[in-house]
Order: structure tokens, then sequence, then C-alpha cells
């Protein structure tokens, strides 16, 4: 320490600064308990009686939830009246007799009500506690009749989330649920509560801040009894916004009804936009389930069952595409000039590499085919012979561009990538090289492959739309009052850079699949306009299924082959690009292309079924 | 080690007044927490005695050694208290909303609390080795006001508005105390008003509307407006006695919000009245004025600037604190000094105390 004499002078010239110090303390005290003799003494009694006979409540006004519409305007999701019986706790006489008439009542489970009356929210006494949501007629009916007494229970009216349609686009649309202790500390909620129901899933969930409105409230003023006297300020809650989504009601009820009772996914989509216009799911859940809280049981089969309802198949199931992936195939083939399409390939039913034959799904072959019918009649002994020539990695990168493999940038998100495998992926994932063989299976869409229906559904646009990769969007508009505050427009994600000539050549195979004798897709056929498509049949087990349960026998369902569908409506003018998966279904051709022709019927305008499509028996029509 | 000196000249009247300041915190805490009938019970108070047992000993140990050895220390616990800070921005516990809290072996505590202190050392170490016979210009305190901004930012950044606040608070005080040219504080202030508009079109509206509902709670009959006038209800009906120990009304029935950290004093206000707010306010007024006297009676320019530095923490913690909860100032969130609920607190304070005490029993030492 540096002591001197200028040390010292300038500890004297703080003892004048001190003096200043204790003054300015003593001014600023002096003010506070001035304030203080005012508000307890001069002021005092006014607030003794305010404390006194006015007791002063803060009430919710919760805000009307934004309604969700179908792209026709059409109302799909509504808020209604829910008659709710909450508790204060400070004016409670008796809690056990309280207990007693109040399971009289209403059904309640009696302890769980105890455990609320005595738990840690009964701690706020005029803090009115929630005992029962949506009570039934019959049981506000009786509760209004005893009101009387019943001192601290009272009935209020909230707007209560309301899925007009039940499951009806559930997976699109989502459902609410409480919110969590973290997630009200997380600070991403900021307007929220304790006891809120916000989104948990789909729309509901990504559009909750602008679904949910702004909490108005009042300060209430009651007597002793908790009576209202009146309302000493009000602030209206605001209602949230409207939401348009870009699904078609009448579509969308086609798709599902198609899938009732299996389980599988369905995606319709503008080939020209992005837009999703059906997107179905099954099995599927009930949002309305959720809003009372739903119950431990239905929570475990909800989301334990072996079906999953809650995934959304269409962005989230990985499926084997099958003989779909022969698209890819023929562009990377045509592409890479590996393709003569007048060139004739002979198809004798197999096709052997080393020791290992593969068959061709037509045991006694397709004979002589050139490129058009290879894919028309989904030769695989065609692609085997191509994908030999292609390798694996050239495959892959056909397979990316066509937007595979990766998500679609889904306006929802939680989609799943599929899988396009490469060789340096094989060693990488399992120290082991890439397999001649696995080649050969990847070229008709077997082996490691992975797509989901949504990725089908946007590369069958595209190949119509000259080759964009739209975004898959299913908002149409959000807004309210006639201002839209986001509105739906066009996304390209990505391109596939292909000759015209070659995307021209697919295009004329698919629509022969579904027009052209022989062709595996004549069911989706409609009579006012040409339909293009392709079928596919994902093996579930790879090998020969003999094998394992014996010739003849019954195979298990869940080993059934998946049946694919990809279509698109129309050729002359594209507006819809479809992809129908049915999970252990059979063959694309009879299990999935007749729901395809449903949904573009019900598009164009709803010719029944009979009038117009003229089968064409063959026993092809059996087959992949 | 402690020389018989040291213990003659211990600070019995600053302990008191500790002692007494404690005791009036656990009773009210005890009423401010108390369960509603029929509801568990809490143990909010039995903490607090916990904290302020741990507390007392810290104030102990710091007066064991000589407080000069901190001029050295000054700057590296200045920078450990930075960094404590920092972390807790990445690794701190959420806790509605705010990442203020750093958890450690089971004990969590605020790293902006430990901050008050160092700050106040820090300034001190400055302004003792920057010693000058002319008045301070705003050139010659580029770095105090660096010292000040850096942790001021970063609990804005939590966000603990009170806090920071405070924080800037006290260390203007000190730098106006050390002395600066009339001159440049109303440059100093000039520039800051006039930069007002500018930010204020800088923000976005959602922040405007959270200063204006600041300045004027009416404009939120919700939340802000609400909380007010609940206290000033709670204070205004405890008259010139006061409702009585676990009577108070407004307090059993939770009108006030927060009222056993931010609002505590009208918990106190509401029960032992005029009185009651009249003698805690007393105690806190001969806390401060002792802590004055021990300034100047300290014999070097960094024990003054310390003791100046700790009495303005308690000082504008009590006038602010005092202030919005009788409706004088809009609510910023600063709790009182020891009486609110609150261990990371309780031990700076004490921190705090132990320097001043420290001070005070080497005020005859020469060397």
């Amino acid at each position: 320490m540096r002591s001197s004499g200028f040390e010292q002078a300038s500890v004297e010239v703080f003892s004048f600064r001190l003096k200043i110090l204790i003054l300015i303390t003593i001014v600023a005290f002096a003010g506070l308990l001035l304030r203080l003799w005012l508000l307890q003494v001069v002021q005092g009694p006014n607030y003794r009686i305010q404390s006194e006979n006015n007791r002063i409540h803060l009430q919710d006004i919760p805000p009307f939830r934004g309604m969700i519409f179908d792209r026709h305007g059409q109302l799909l999701v509504d808020n209604r009246p829910s008659f709710d019986l909450f508790v204060v706790p400070e004016e409670i006489n008796s809690r056990t007799s309280l207990t007693k008439s109040m399971v009289r009542l209403v059904s309640l489970d009696e302890d769980s009500l105890r455990d609320r009356l005595t738990g840690e929210a009964s701690r706020y006494g005029f803090r009115p506690m929630p005992i029962k949501r949506n009570l039934s007629r019959e049981e506000l009916a009786l509760v209004e009749a005893n009101l009387f007494n019943l001192p601290g229970v009272m009935i209020q009216v909230k707007p209560q989330r309301y899925y007009m349609l039940g499951d009806f686009a559930s997976h699109t649309i989502g459902y609410l649920g409480e919110i969590s202790e973290a997630q009200l500390n997380s600070g991403r909620y900021p307007d929220c509560k304790p006891g809120d129901l916000i989104g948990k899933y789909g729309v509901e969930k990504i559009w909750q801040s602008k679904l949910q409105g702004v909490r108005g409230g009042e300060q209430v003023e009651v007597d002793a009894a908790g009576r209202k006297l009146g309302v000493l300020s009000r602030q209206p809650p605001i209602a949230g916004e409207n939401l348009a989504l870009t699904l078609d009601k009448k579509l969308q009820l086609v798709a599902e009804r198609a899938l009732s009772g299996k389980k599988g996914a369905i995606v319709a989509m503008n080939p020209m936009n992005g837009q999703i216009l059906a997107m179905a799911s099954a099995p599927s859940f009930n949002p309305n389930d959720f809003i009372e809280g739903i119950d431990k049981a239905e929570w475990l089969r909800l989301t334990t069952s072996k079906d999953c309802p809650l995934q959304n198949r269409a962005i989230q199931g990985q499926y084997p595409p099958g003989s779909t992936f022969k698209i890819v195939m023929a562009l990377a083939g045509l592409e890479e000039g590996l393709i003569d399409p007048q060139e004739e390939v002979f198809c004798d039913g197999s096709f052997s590499l080393g020791d290992h034959v593969f068959r061709c799904w037509r045991k006694q072959g397709h004979g002589r085919v050139n490129f058009h019918r290879a894919l028309v009649e989904s030769c695989d002994v065609y692609f085997y012979k191509l994908g030999k020539r292609l390798g694996v990695d050239k495959i892959a990168q056909y397979a990316k561009m066509c937007g595979l493999g990766h998500g679609t940038g889904f306006e929802l998100g939680s989609e799943k990538d599929g899988l396009v495998p490469t060789s340096q992926w094989k060693l990488k994932r399992f120290g082991v090289p890439w397999q001649p063989g696995e080649t050969i299976s990847t070229a008709i869409g077997q082996s490691f492959l992975l797509v989901t229906p949504l990725q089908m559904a946007r590369l069958m646009g595209a190949l119509f739309n000259g080759g964009i990769l739209y975004e898959p969007k299913v908002v149409k508009w959000v807004g309210k009052e006639g201002k839209e505050s986001y509105q739906f427009s066009p996304k390209q994600a990505g391109r596939i850079k292909a000759k015209e000539e070659h995307l021209a050549l697919i295009r004329d195979a698919l629509i022969g699949v579904v027009n052209e004798p022989r062709g595996t897709g004549s069911k989706s056929r409609i009579k006012d306009g040409t339909v293009a498509g392709k079928t596919g049949t994902a093996q579930v087990l790879a090998l020969e299924k003999e094998k394992y349960f014996g010739k003849g026998n019954e195979m298990p369902p869940e080993f059934n082959d998946h049946a694919w569908f990809v279509a698109l409506a129309t050729a002359e003018n594209p507006v819809l690009a479809i992809a129908v998966l049915v999970e252990n279904g059979g063959h694309g051709g009879s299990a999935a292309a007749p729901i395809a022709g449903e949904l573009i019927r019900a598009y164009f305008g709803a010719t029944p079924e009979g009038q117009v499509v003229v089968q064409t028996s063959t026993s092809d029509s059996e087959t992949d | 080690m402690l020389d018989r000196r040291l213990i003659q000249n211990f600070d019995w009247t600053l302990l008191l007044i500790l002692v007494l300041i404690a005791v009036a915190s656990v009773v009210n805490l005890y009423s401010a927490t108390y369960p509603i009938k029929g509801a568990g019970g809490s143990q909010v108070f039995m903490k607090q005695i916990y904290w302020f047992l741990i507390g007392f000993a810290v104030l102990l140990m710091m007066t064991t050694f000589d407080y000069h050895q901190l001029e050295r220390l000054a700057y590296p616990i200045y920078f450990f208290s930075v960094a404590m800070l920092l972390i807790v921005l990445f690794l701190g516990d959420m806790r509605s909303g705010s990442q203020r809290w750093l958890s450690f072996a089971g004990i969590s505590f605020q790293p902006s609390e430990l901050m008050k202190i160092s700050i106040v050392v820090a300034l001190a170490k400055f302004f003792n080795d920057h010693a000058q016979v002319n008045e301070y210009r705003l050139r010659d305190l580029w770095q105090p006001f660096l010292l000040m901004s850096v942790p001021a930012v970063l609990i804005v950044k939590e966000p603990d508005l009170g806090t920071a606040l405070l924080l800037v608070i006290v260390s203007f005080s000190i730098i106006l105390f050390a002395k600066m040219k009339w001159r440049s504080l109303f440059i100093l202030i000039f520039v800051t008003v006039s930069s007002v508009p500018f930010l204020w079109m800088s923000l976005k509206t959602y922040q405007q509307r959270r200063i204006l509902t600041f300045l004027n709670p009416d404009l939120d009959p919700l939340g802000a407006g609400y909380h007010i006038n609940q206290s000033k209800i709670a204070i205004g009906s405890g008259l010139l006695w006061g409702k009585g120990f676990l009577k108070g009304t407004q307090t059993r029935l939770h009108f006030l919000p927060e009222q056993h950290t931010d609002f505590v004093f009208s918990v106190l206000a509401e029960e032992w009245g005029f009185v009651g707010a009249l003698i805690l306010l007393l105690l806190f007024l001969s806390l401060i004025v002792w802590g004055i006297s021990i300034a100047r009676s300290s014999k070097d320019r960094f024990g003054a600037l310390i003791a100046v530095g700790v009495v303005a923490i308690v000082f504008w913690q009590t006038v602010i604190n005092v202030s919005m909860t009788t409706g004088l100032l809009p609510v910023v969130g600063i709790p009182l000094a020891m009486v609110s609920y609150g261990g990371s607190a309780i031990l700076s304070t004490m921190i705090g105390m132990g320097l001043l005490m420290n001070i005070s029993m080497r005020r005859f030492m020469f060397q």
C-alpha cells in the first residue's frame, strides 16, 4: 500500500463527501417513510376496507383458437363451448363433504379429487382449480341445481377445440395437449400458463403461435362469499388467426375411406406447385380424445401399439419402393446412354449373376422386350441387366437427383429421409464391401432402398412438370378478417436435370402402364383423360418364402408384400400426383392401383366406377 | 492470524444490526410462506435460517485476512465473476423463462449476486490505483465504464433486468463518489438522454410495449398493474399497528405476487403496520449510516471506496424495493437485502458485510 501525504489528503476529501452521503440517505429514507405514512395512516382506512370487503380476482378469458379450413373454405376444426367445473379452495366449508357431494353429482374419482383439493394448487386460495372439464348435460343440470349449497363450486364456460370430423386428416391437423413443465420453462411459450392446451403435433403444433390468439382477462371484484360484484378492468381476448389447409376435404375423405381397416398411406399432391391435396395415414387417431386429457391406457395404446397410429406413414413410413423404382432406373439408363429405346432384351424369366439366379416376377418370362414394353409390363430381367451395367453408385446418383434419400422439405417437418444405398455407405455402415448381387436387387427397388410415399408422389409429379421437385406444403393461408399473414407460394426444392426427350419416353411408358394391354396399372384408368402410373410390390421378406413357411402354407399377414402405386392425372393436364401404399396389401396392381383410380375419379367429378373401367381381364392384372 | 487488538476492535454494533434484520427476515418469511389451511406446509423460512447461519460464518471468515490483500486479487476476482456469468448463459438452469442459476453439486446459485461484490472491489481498486488530485474527466473513466458494462450486458442477457440495473446504479454511485468532473457528468447525461429516441426507434414493437408497461403499469391491468394495486392494498391496510402476525389477509390469500422475494416488504407492512415498517427502515438506515462512518474512519482510499460500494448496494436495494412495493417506482424485480428469500443474495450481502467488518476492525491499524 502506498501511504503518502497525498493519500491522506484524499481521505480527508472523502470525509466531506461521506457527510453528504449521510445527508442523502436520511433524505431518501424520510421520503420512504413519508410515503408509508401516506399509504398506511392517511389513506390506510380506505385500503383496509378494500382488503376486507373487496377481493379482487383475476379471471382469465381464454381466446378462441383459430379455425382450420380445407382448401375450399370448408370448416374442419372449430371451438365449441365446454362447461368446466371449478373449485375455489378458500371458499369451501368442508373438504370431505364437498368431495362426497361432488362424487355423487358428477362422475369423478373420489381419491384423485381429494388429492387435488389438498394438493399444491389448492394453496392459491382464490385461484379457481379445474376439477372436471366438459361436463355432460346431465352433470351440468345436477350441479347447477345444487349450486346453492355447494359453496366454492363454480362452472365456467370455455371454448374447447372441436375436430368436427373426428380422425379426419389427424396426422396433418395434429392435436392439443396440456403444456408441460419443461415447455413452460423453455421460454418458447411466453404467453402460456400452466394448464393451457397447446398444439403438440401437426399444423396445431407448427402454427401454435398464430392459432393461439391472445388471452384476455378481467379484474373482478368479488365479495367475501366469492360472488361477482363487478368488473374493475377488462382486457378482451384476441382470437387466434384462422388457417386453411391445402387439403381437399372430399379427396381426403376418399383417401381415408380407401384405407379404412388397412395399414398404409396415401399422398395426393398438385404436381405444379407442391400443394398437398390429400394425405392419409392408417391407422389414425381422433384428436378429440386428447382434449380432456387422454387416459394412460389409451395413451399407451396409441404410443406402443405395433400399428403406430400416431405415425404419419405418408412422411415417416419408409418402404422399399419395389418396381416403382424402375422409373429412376429408366431415367438413369437413358441419361447415361445405356439404353437404346428400340433395342430389345430377351427375358426368359430369370437372370444369373455368379451362382445366384434372380427371377422375373413373370415366371415364364416376357420374351423380347424393348424399353417401352419393359416399363409397361415391369419386366424385372430388363432392369437387372440395366442395373448391372449402371452399378450401384450411378443408380444412387440418379435416385438422389429424383428427391429420394433425403427429406422433401415438407412443411410440418419430422419426415424421414428414406435410404439410397451407395457402396461407400455400405462399407461405412456394415464394414463390408458392396456385393454385385445387391446392385441387381437395388435395380428393382429392393435391397437397402427405402422411400416415403411423399417422396414417390413428388417424383411422379416432377416427371410431368418439367422436372421440378417442389417442397410439399399443406398450409394455403393463415390470417383473419381478410388479412393474410401467410400465403402459400410454391418453392422449388430441386430439379431433375434430364433431357426432355428422355422424360417423354418415360412418360409414354407410364401412360402405357395404365392404358395398354398387359399394362400393370389398368385399374386406375378413367374415361375422360389419360392417367399415367407405375405399380410396385415391395417385398417384406426378400428371400424365397417357401423356405420359411413351407409350400402352400398360409403366411403370417405381416410378411405379405407391400403394394405400391404411383399415378398422375392427367397426362394432358397434370393436376394430381398420387402415391398409394398399402402395407402387406400384396400386389400393387390389384391392391393399390384401384385406390388411386378412386381418388382420380373423385377429383375429376365422380363418375361411378363401373361405367368407366373397362377391365382387361388377363392374368396380368394380378401382377406387379 | 488475528491479533488481540483486532478482536478488541470487533464491530459489535454492525453485528447487532445485522442479527436484528436477520431475525425480522425469518419471522416475516414464516408468515409470507405460511400455508393455507389444510394444505402442505412450506420450509422456506427454515432454508432462510440455514442461509443466515452460513452467511454469518462467511462474514466471520471475511474478517480473517487484511482487506488490503484484495488489492492484488481485485481483478482476478472480477474476471472470475465475469467468467461465471458467461458460463451461466450457456449452462445455466432455465427457470420460468430466464437463465440465472448455476447448479453445482446439488446447490444452485446466481453468479450475478457474486458480481455485485466483485464490481465494487474492482472499482475500488481502479480508483485507488488512479488516485488524482483533479476530478476525473470522461477520458480517465473508460476503464470503470468498461468494467461496469460487460457484466451488466451479460446479466441483461439472462435476462435479469433488476440486477443489471442495480449493478449500473451502484457502479455509478462509486464513480460519482470518486468525483467526476461536473462538466463530464453533464456531457454523459446529455449524450444518454439525446440517444434515447434513436435507441427507442431501434427497438421492436413488443420491446417498446414492455418498456411502456414498465413505466406505466396501468397499461397492463392484468399483470404489473394488478400486482402494484394488490401490494398497495396490503401495505395500506396495515394501518399504524398492523393486522398482526400471520393475520395479513392479502398475504394469506396470495394476492401478492412473489411475496417471499420481491414483495416481502408488503407482507411485513401489512402485518406489522407503519410501526413495523418504520422499525425495519430504521434498522437499514442505521446499517447504512454505520457503514458510511466505517468508510470515514478507514485510513485509506481503498477501504473507504469498498465500504461506500457495499453501503451503496444496501442503500439502493432498500430504496428501490420499498419504492416499488409502495407504487413509487415501476416493478423492477429488485429484492430487499437480507429480508427477501434467497440464498445467493444472502451470501453476497454477507460477504459485503464481512468486508465492512474487516475494514472497521482495522481502522486503528497503521502500517
